[in-house]
């Protein structure tokens, strides 16, 4: 669980640790990815992995700086045969489940009539001050749409088990992207939401260790812009890349909420000992 | 006035929005697992008592609103304003009919009430939890009626109108929950 690096998403923060007298910096890890990848490339073949993964500053009724994530990768999977086996996990647990899967541009013409992949920035900037405030009116491409998501779409999602697939490219994060029927550069992501809280994400994962060192880059650069501290890159996570990580698709799933959900409780302290502000 | 982040929000901060003093209800951190965090706050406009919701990105601040609770004595009414003082400092603050607003059918004069401050003035006043007044209008008791579960209406020395048992009689002290309006009981009879 403890990495000398750890991951440079300009949204997700690391809780650093320090160790010895001279202090040396480490991280818990913000899930076991980065781990399981180097596995993967080492040969290991379909690995899961059920551990803790820690978030800093996410605390909250579906939000905890500890939280319990369950990670497994397929290899010579895509993202939906992924998601039908995910469809079938939930299923074993909840047998009268509804399950319904939609891209997200579907989602997004249905409820904002617009293409979250082309329309201009200005358009979604727009609707993104309206939904949220004026705070959102010079922000990014993916601020916006994940705002629109969040606040506008999820809680208007059907009961049951709700899969979104084809996210745009500017929140690729580390999916492969190709370009879709309509000749749109999506990416091979994809989230599941469950009862309107999202429960997993996964991926048609990228394998193109020079692609994702690029990506890095843009993180370390969006973080910067953002005043938010500096992430080194994990080189052996583009080490293992470069030796060979084979065609896969992995999910990983919030236990917790999971938990909540099928107890039908109303914030995740209910499903656990001991929640943060009981720490 | 100070500034507060999102981060520092939570149930009963008082905060400026679009020209308003508000006060939080809820707070809930949303965010999307790779996305940008940001907070669904409820509000209460104290000035409209309407309940909006907001939503802030993480991290954004808001003007703190110079709002304050002072319990203060209801002192007399000149006709345009209801004239409260602090019992410490002897302090008199003027309140509109606007500020007073539903209190006003429950104030007598030297009640304790909690007024609420907006820059220094009475943006509105809250009247004691209960209050004994007497009936000034109902229609006449019925004797041996006590039992029976039927209630009229009466019209109280302050002007509120509350349902009370059929036994009672006009010139009788009761005493109410102003946060209900309901009848809690008889205090005494003349």
């Amino acid at each position: 669980m403890l990495s000398t690096t750890s991951v440079t998403d300009r949204n997700i923060e690391s809780i650093a640790t320090l160790q010895g007298a001279s202090a040396v910096k480490s991280y818990l890890q913000t899930s076991p990815e980065y781990f399981m990848k180097r596995l993967l490339a080492a040969g290991s073949g379909d690995i899961f992995c059920l551990g803790k993964a820690f978030r800093s500053g996410e605390a909250g009724v579906r939000h905890n700086p500890e939280f319990t994530l369950l990670e497994w990768y397929r290899c010579g999977w895509d993202e939906h045969q992924l998601m039908t086996e995910l469809g079938e996990l939930i299923e074993t647990l909840l047998p009268t489940i509804a399950i319904n899967k939609y891209s997200y541009a579907e989602l997004f013409a249905k409820y904002f009539n617009i293409d979250p992949h082309q329309a201009e920035l200005s358009s979604l900037q727009k609707l993104a001050v309206e939904a949220g405030s004026s705070a959102w009116s010079d922000d990014s491409r993916a601020n916006c749409l994940d705002l629109l998501f969040s606040v506008v779409i999820e809680p208007q999602l059907s009961d049951g088990l709700v899969l979104v697939y084809d996210y745009p490219a500017c929140q690729a994060a580390l999916a492969r992207c190709y370009s879709d029927s309509q000749g749109r550069n999506v990416s091979r992501r994809f989230e599941a939401f469950l009862n309107r809280v999202e429960l997993a994400n996964g991926y048609f994962e990228l394998t193109d260790g020079q692609e994702q060192a690029s990506r890095f880059a843009e993180d370390q650069q969006a973080r910067k812009i953002a005043g938010k501290p500096p992430m080194e890159i994990d080189q052996h996570l583009l080490a293992a890349l470069e030796s060979g990580l084979p065609d896969c698709s992995g999910v990983a799933l919030g236990v917790d909420r999971l938990l909540m959900q099928i107890e039908g409780a109303a914030s995740l302290d209910q499903v656990m000992p001991f929640s943060w502000d009981r720490c | 006035m100070a500034n507060y982040s999102t981060n520092e929000f939570r149930p009963g901060l008082k905060v400026m929005l679009d020209g308003d003093p508000c006060s939080i209800l809820e707070n809930e951190l949303v965010k999307p697992g790779k996305g940008q965090a940001f907070n669904r706050v409820k509000l209460r406009n104290l000035k409209t008592a309407r309940v909006l919701e907001k939503t802030f990105k993480s991290g954004e601040s808001v003007e703190a609103a110079d709002v304050m609770d002072a319990d203060m004595q209801y002192l007399y009414n000149d006709g345009d304003f209801w004239c409260f003082m602090e019992p410490d400092t002897f302090e008199q603050h003027q309140a509109t009919e606007n500020a007073v607003g539903d209190a006003l059918q429950w104030l007598s004069e030297q009640d304790i009430c909690v007024v609420t401050l907006y820059n220094g003035s009475p943006l509105s006043v809250t009247p004691p939890n209960h209050v004994e007044l007497e009936i000034v209008e109902t229609d006449p008791g019925l004797r041996g009626d006590t039992a029976q579960g039927g209630n009229k209406p009466a019209k109280l020395s302050t002007g509120a109108v509350v349902k009370v048992p059929l036994f009672l009689d006009e010139g009788e002290v009761i005493r109410v929950d102003t946060r209900t309006g309901e009848y809690q009981g008889r205090v005494s009879s003349k």
